[in-house]
């Protein structure tokens, strides 16, 4: 079952007197629960990809699918809606408010989705302890390590149980081993059914993923999935 | 998002930012409080000086000779220029009006009192024995004026306090023989201490029967007359009544100005409560400049919270939740602001009571309203621009900023 398809996906952005296409006829089809990893130079267009995935950007042309409605005509609020109840970003930053407690990080989405405080209480301390971090709860973002921080922010980004998990350079800011245990986790929650593309430079990174995307001047160089179905169309 | 929510992570928004905030917050109280400070001074000024003119007496319809409003062309005043003079005669006429309840005539003059072979200068009233009960005036020792015909010189005095202690001392002043000009008359009461009152010192004032002081000054004219009405509602009627005799003596010519107490209090009132309304709008601007402040503080919160404004959008915020979580940011800083102006203004105004203990300096309360009111608005409106610069930022740009 697609969970995305893009068609005829066109993104460019003006820089100065250069149009630098960003994205140019991009078709790509992600079903639910796979594990994608994209790759690519610098400038290949793979956070343009993250960001209209997300629903931070829009194409100048094409549509985009997302669980079979197209979500490109979407207005921005309603945009805003799909993304608080579908869709999980972690950041290769960590993104927490520097003054809010690891728990009131975590409930951000729900407190933002004006979620019943009783019920966000309830799923935050489920999260803090399946993420190890029960005793870390009341501690704000400077007091904890940078793998704690991560994932606070991943606890955060699932809160809402989205159906799509996307990470951009997620152990960009970790050492090897702590960036291993949040690759670790964030592979937990694909098992669980989460649909997640991961951005990364780490060769390491993005051979552990079911499914590797190479992309180079906005466009796909290279699918694992299609090399081996032999170019068949999906 | 919830209230309550919003308005918790405003507040850890505003106090996450201890200085940018106490800035805003002091510049708003500081408008405030000069508000509720300088009102209470004009509206202090206007309480007092309508105290005082109450303490003149009550219901009080004054003659003074000489016209002072405008009356139109007479023949009479082409001829003669100078007014007649108010006479003893005029202000006993007044007595028999219906609606009158007491006429007291008043000649005034500067004289020396002399006793105990000590001699100063001191200000003669010259009046009837109704005089002090109109003025509201008490005795502390002794008796009022004899209730005589006015024209009868008795050669008797009340004295002020600080007259009797200046020539008498600790030695008791009533019954004694003092000279005042080239008379001697006896002294049979003193006032009681008043202080300061509008115009007239009562501490340093010599009151003779009206007709001892004419002789005194050797002249029959009256610097007052004092007319009590017999009720608040009847002050208009008597007012025309009383000119309408004067000039009726005057055969026609209105050479007299009748002026009610009310009157003269009631331009007071309306002078003075301008006076504090024009320094209630200056004291108001500085709570605009306030209102800028926060704006300006606003503007950088919003610059420096750039990231936290992307994630938010990435969580799914809409705009309008952005809007609103700055714009309840802002009026925080305001109402804290208010509040603490509020205060700051009020202990202000108690401390001029403290100082000034005649000076009634409390705020009005339209003032404080609208102090308060002026500032919550103002940082609500002057908070727009930066939620709508929040709400508006691009999140794609406002993540890459952190």
């Amino acid at each position: 079952m697609p969970l995305i398809e893009l068609q005829q996906i066109e993104r460019r952005f003006q820089l100065g007197d250069t149009t630098v296409n960003a994205l140019a006829g991009l078709n790509l089809r992600i079903d639910a629960g796979e594990y994608v990893a994209v790759m690519g130079p610098s400038g290949s267009g793979k956070s343009t990809l993250l960001n209209l995935l997300g629903l931070l950007d829009r194409p100048q042309s094409g549509t985009y699918r997302l669980e079979n409605r197209d979500v490109t005509t979407l207005t921005v609020d309603e945009q805003a809606a799909v993304r608080s109840a579908r869709i999980g970003f972690v950041f290769q930053s960590f993104h927490l408010v520097p003054r809010l407690s690891a728990a009131e990080n975590i409930a951000l989405p729900m407190t933002l989705a004006g979620i019943a405080p009783a019920e966000r209480k309830a799923r935050v301390a489920e999260a803090l302890a399946a993420f190890g971090l029960s005793q870390r709860a009341d501690h704000r973002p400077d007091q904890l390590s940078g793998g704690q921080r991560q994932r606070v922010a991943i606890a955060r980004a699932t809160i809402m149980r989205p159906a799509l998990l996307l990470a951009d350079e997620p152990t960009g800011n970790l050492d090897r081993h702590t960036g291993e245990e949040v690759v670790d986790l964030l592979e937990g929650l694909n098992v669980q059914g989460v649909t997640l593309v991961v951005v990364t430079h780490d060769p390491a990174m993005g051979a552990r993923a079911r499914r590797q995307l190479v992309m180079e001047d906005g466009r796909l160089k290279y699918d694992s999935l299609a090399s081996d179905a032999g170019d068949a169309p999906r | 998002m919830r209230l309550a929510d919003r308005l918790h992570f405003a507040r850890a928004a505003v106090t996450g930012a201890p200085w940018r905030s106490a800035l805003s917050v002091l510049a708003m109280s500081i408008g405030v409080a000069a508000v509720v400070v300088l009102t209470a001074l004009g509206d202090g000024a206007r309480r007092y000086v309508v105290g005082q003119f109450s303490a003149i007496g009550t219901n009080l319809v004054i003659a003074l000779p000489g016209r002072t409003g405008t009356g139109g062309f007479n023949p009479a005043t082409a001829i003669t220029s100078t007014p007649r003079d108010l006479s003893v005669d005029d202000a006993a006429s007044l007595l028999r009006l219906p609606g009158v309840r007491r006429v007291a005539p008043l000649a005034v003059g500067t004289s020396e009192i002399a006793a105990n072979g000590r001699l100063r200068e001191v200000m003669v009233a010259g009046v009837s024995s109704s005089y002090v009960p109109m003025r509201n005036f008490e005795l502390a020792q002794g008796q009022n004026l004899p209730d005589d015909d006015w024209n009868r010189a008795a050669p008797v005095a009340l004295i002020g306090d600080k007259i009797r202690e200046e020539l008498f001392g600790p030695t008791p002043a009533l019954g004694q023989l003092v000279r005042v000009g080239d008379r001697r008359v006896r002294i049979i009461g003193v006032l009681k201490p008043v202080g300061q009152g509008l115009g007239m010192n009562t501490d340093e004032l010599v009151i003779v029967p009206v007709a001892l002081a004419q002789a005194l000054f050797n002249s029959n004219t009256l610097f007052r007359v004092l007319i009590e009405a017999n009720s608040r509602p009847a002050i208009p009627e008597v007012r025309e009544r009383v000119l309408q005799r004067l000039k009726e003596r005057h055969r026609g010519e209105e050479d007299v100005t009748v002026i009610t107490q009310d009157a003269v209090l009631a331009t007071f009132d309306r002078l003075l409560g301008a006076l504090t309304l024009a320094v209630g709008g200056i004291a108001a601007i500085s709570l605009a400049v306030a209102g800028i402040l926060v704006m300006n503080v606003m503007l950088v919160a919003v610059t420096q919270r750039t990231g936290e404004i992307g994630l938010l959008k990435a969580l799914g915020a809409p705009a309008r939740t952005i809007r609103r979580l700055f714009l309840s940011e802002a009026a925080m800083l305001s109402a804290l602001g208010a509040l603490l102006g509020y205060l700051l203004g009020q202990a202000g105004a108690f401390l001029l009571r403290q100082l000034f203990p005649v000076f009634p300096a409390y705020a009005p309360d339209w003032a404080v309203f609208a102090a308060l009111a002026t500032a919550l608005l103002t940082g609500l409106l002057f908070g727009v621009l930066p939620a709508r610069r929040a709400a508006r930022l691009d999140p794609v740009e406002a993540l890459m900023k952190h």
